[in-house]
């Protein structure tokens, strides 16, 4: 007996000296700056938000957010690293810190921001839950989708979405829960599901890139649910998750300045005083953030204005800017002022 | 006790005494380096989640019924009961098409020896996630949508929707012929052992089975004409987009049931024949000697023998099916280790879903080990 109470003391001792180190101390912006780029998680392959080309290289518009976050920190877009991420495994790989920054067509929601230890650094798309069939089943309305097999991705808003609307009128449905894009794809297409649900985003990408004959698949009307997507940081480092917010906002604003990568080095020597403290020629805008002067330069310089983004990205697949205009132009994209 | 280092044991309790505080110390850590860690990231922790509305559907359950409503443990206990259904019946399956294959390598026909051959290195050396999606592709892919249904037989309906079974309409009666089933076993189980006890007194034999299997047919069937026979069966039927009425087999579960029941019967065959190689020709031909039937010194003589050397590998896979069962997330079939997942994913509770995740194929396994050593006991050579 004394002996084992003797090894539990001195277990419990070591234990303590060794629980009273610094868990995480080191900040995200200091950690990223030493290994040299941005470790950025995005979707396994989402035409228009994150998919790689024929060269390998990966395109859209979350992809543009992660460049961004490396213009203005390194002042090279070029230095991030991408990580594609399961819907299943994104939350758990920025909660560990396998990676820096996730943009990837996440929904921005009350329990996310809580309880997983997670900040939303803004809304880069406002979308919305709909359902795309194929249009030999006739359907004009997804009141009529009572008792349809529906292809959905499983630990998303979709999922419980799908559950709430077809409980509210008071219909039935049989999930088919697959967790690989392409593999929930494929059952639809075959003919697994008589309904393919996610973001109306992800439908349009899905139908343009995926289907064989995109015109026989419809998107019904209904849109069952706010999906404000946006970049997402952990809880905890103010810093990293201003910087990657204002990132965003940065890319937003210049838009709306006008600045775009072909015009900003031009407009540079202008006399407006926004653009004057955009380029970072006055003010101190990037010493508040801990960046470089030059970090919103580098951001429309080397990567673009959010409208060129979206026009590169997401019009040749049939995207409207609809929700996602600037607020000038009757959208609900809005930058905070940056002074 | 004399203290010193050079006391031989003395040094080796003061080395188990290091290594268990390390081991104290190591898990004291972890633990409260976690703890600290969600606390600082404000990850919520603990399982009062477990009572929580879910809020997601699942596509198929065993035995308990469930809604979007119900709570995260219900949603749980529906995973957990879809894998004991998989890996029941993959277990029974596997054990049945093992032993054949397994005895069919030893056969002196050479196309049924080759053919075994065949199936054993093909189904062994394939990953088994590649047979499941290749069993997966076949189901959803080749076969017609729901209006289109194949009929192989009257009432049964095969499209990508599963296979489609009529049931019975279940009355009273049939309740009663069940238990007529059961007591017929009882009986049946009794008259073998007064049967081998009267040889063991008399030498006399008698044909036990065959009384055996009469009674526990007889039995029930007895009950069901004396009931009237109601029998009335419920049709699938289309309506809308799938079938409605009677039971469906979904594409999900079939596939995992038969990546699952084929890849472990290729390792179940190799068992078997080891285990039949390994008893001595010499005992086959002593039990001949004796006068035993071919059949008998088979069941008596080297079955036995051979089930010495069969059931301890034996358990490893059917624990080694059973944890494949996992693999069911990546065909979209709703075990525990895919509703957990999903638990996970809507409460960010990582560390208590994985904990569940272990707890249950850890609790699974040991079960499965210790009914299979206590078999292996009762089938061990007995010594005196």
């Amino acid at each position: 007996m004394r002996i084992s109470a003797t090894v539990v003391a001195l277990g419990s001792a070591l234990a303590l000296t060794l629980a009273a180190l610094p868990a995480q101390a080191q900040k995200t912006l200091d950690a990223v700056k030493s290994k040299g780029f941005v470790q950025c998680g995005v979707n396994t392959g989402l035409a228009g938000f994150s998919q790689p080309d024929s060269k390998g290289e990966w395109k859209g518009l979350d992809v543009d957010l992660c460049r961004a976050v490396a213009a203005a920190v390194f002042g090279d877009a070029t230095k991030v690293r991408f990580t594609p991420l399961t819907a299943q495994q994104r939350f758990t790989a920025l909660q560990s810190g396998e990676i820096d920054l996730l943009s990837r067509n996440t929904t921005w929601t009350l329990s996310r921001d809580t309880s997983l230890g997670l900040n939303f650094a803004g809304v880069l798309y406002y979308d919305g839950q709909g359902f795309m069939v194929p249009k030999k089943l006739n359907v004009k309305s997804a009141k009529q989708l009572n008792g349809a097999t529906v292809c959905v991705q499983p630990g998303t808003t979709t999922e419980l979405n799908l559950a709430d609307y077809f409980r509210a009128n008071n219909m039935t449905f049989k999930p088919v829960v697959i967790e690989k894009l392409e593999e929930v794809t494929n059952a639809y297409f075959s003919g697994r599901c008589d309904v393919y649900t996610t973001d109306v985003s992800g439908l349009v990408s899905v139908r343009k890139s995926r289907a064989q004959n995109p015109a026989d698949h419809v998107i019904l009307p209904e849109v069952i649910s706010k999906e404000p997507l946006g970049p997402v940081v952990r809880h905890g480092d103010d810093q990293w998750f201003d910087i990657v917010k204002w990132s965003l906002f940065a890319m937003l604003e210049a838009e709306e300045l006008g600045l775009s990568s072909g015009t900003i080095d031009q407009m540079a020597g202008g006399k407006n005083p926004a653009v004057q403290r955009f380029v970072g020629t006055s003010g101190d805008l990037g010493k508040m953030l801990g960046l470089d002067p030059k970090w919103s330069y580098n951001i429309v310089k080397q990567v673009g204005n959010y409208g060129e983004s979206f026009q590169r990205n997401l019009t040749p697949l049939g995207f409207d800017r609809g929700l996602n205009a600037q607020w000038t132009k009757g959208g609900l994209m809005y930058a905070p002022p940056m002074r | 006790m004399q203290v010193s280092l050079r006391d031989a044991r003395f040094r080796a309790l003061v080395f188990q005494l290091v290594a268990l505080a390390a081991v104290v110390a190591g898990l004291a850590y972890l633990v409260s380096n976690t703890v600290t860690n969600l606390e600082a990231r404000k990850i919520a922790s603990g399982f009062g989640f477990l009572s929580r509305e879910a809020g997601f559907a699942i596509g198929e359950t065993t035995f308990i019924a469930y809604n979007a409503a119900d709570s995260y443990l219900r949603a749980l206990t529906v995973g957990l009961a879809n894998t004991f259904r998989v890996a029941l019946i993959g277990i029974a399956l596997a054990t049945i098409v093992g032993t054949v294959v397994g005895l069919a390598r030893l056969s002196s026909n050479w196309l049924v020896s080759r053919l075994a051959t065949l199936y054993v290195e093909v189904l062994r050396n394939v990953p088994l996630l590649v047979q499941l999606f290749f069993w997966y592709a076949i189901i959803s892919e080749n076969l017609p949508g729901p209006n289109a249904a194949l009929r192989p037989l009257p009432g049964i309906f095969l499209s990508n929707r599963g296979i489609a079974v009529p049931t019975l309409v279940t009355e009273s009666a049939h309740a009663w012929v069940l238990g007529a089933f059961v007591l017929g076993l009882l009986l049946a189980w009794r008259i073998t052992v007064w049967a081998r006890r009267r040889q063991a007194r008399t030498g006399q034999q008698f044909h036990a089975f065959w009384t055996g299997l009469a009674v526990a047919l007889g039995l029930p069937l007895l009950v069901f004409a004396g009931a009237g026979a109601p029998f009335q069966l419920q049709v699938p039927a289309l309506a809308g987009f799938n079938f409605s009425g009677g039971a469906t087999l979904t594409p999900e579960f079939a596939a995992l049931l038969a990546g699952l029941t084929v890849y472990t019967a290729s390792f179940i065959a190799e068992i078997v024949r080891a285990g039949v190689l390994a008893v001595q020709r010499g005992q086959f031909e002593a039990a001949n000697a004796l006068g035993l039937h071919r059949n008998l010194a088979m069941r008596l003589v080297v079955l036995p023998q051979a089930l010495r050397v069969i059931v301890p590998p034996l358990t490893s896979q059917y624990l080694n099916l059973t944890k494949n069962s996992s693999l069911a997330v990546a065909i979209g079939f709703p075990d525990i280790v895919s509703i957990a997942n999903t638990a996970i994913n809507q409460t960010g509770q990582a560390i208590e879903g994985i904990a569940i995740i272990m707890a249950v194929y850890l609790t699974i396994s040991l079960s499965i080990s210790a009914f299979m050593n206590w078999y292996n006991r009762r089938i061990a050579l007995v010594e005196r």
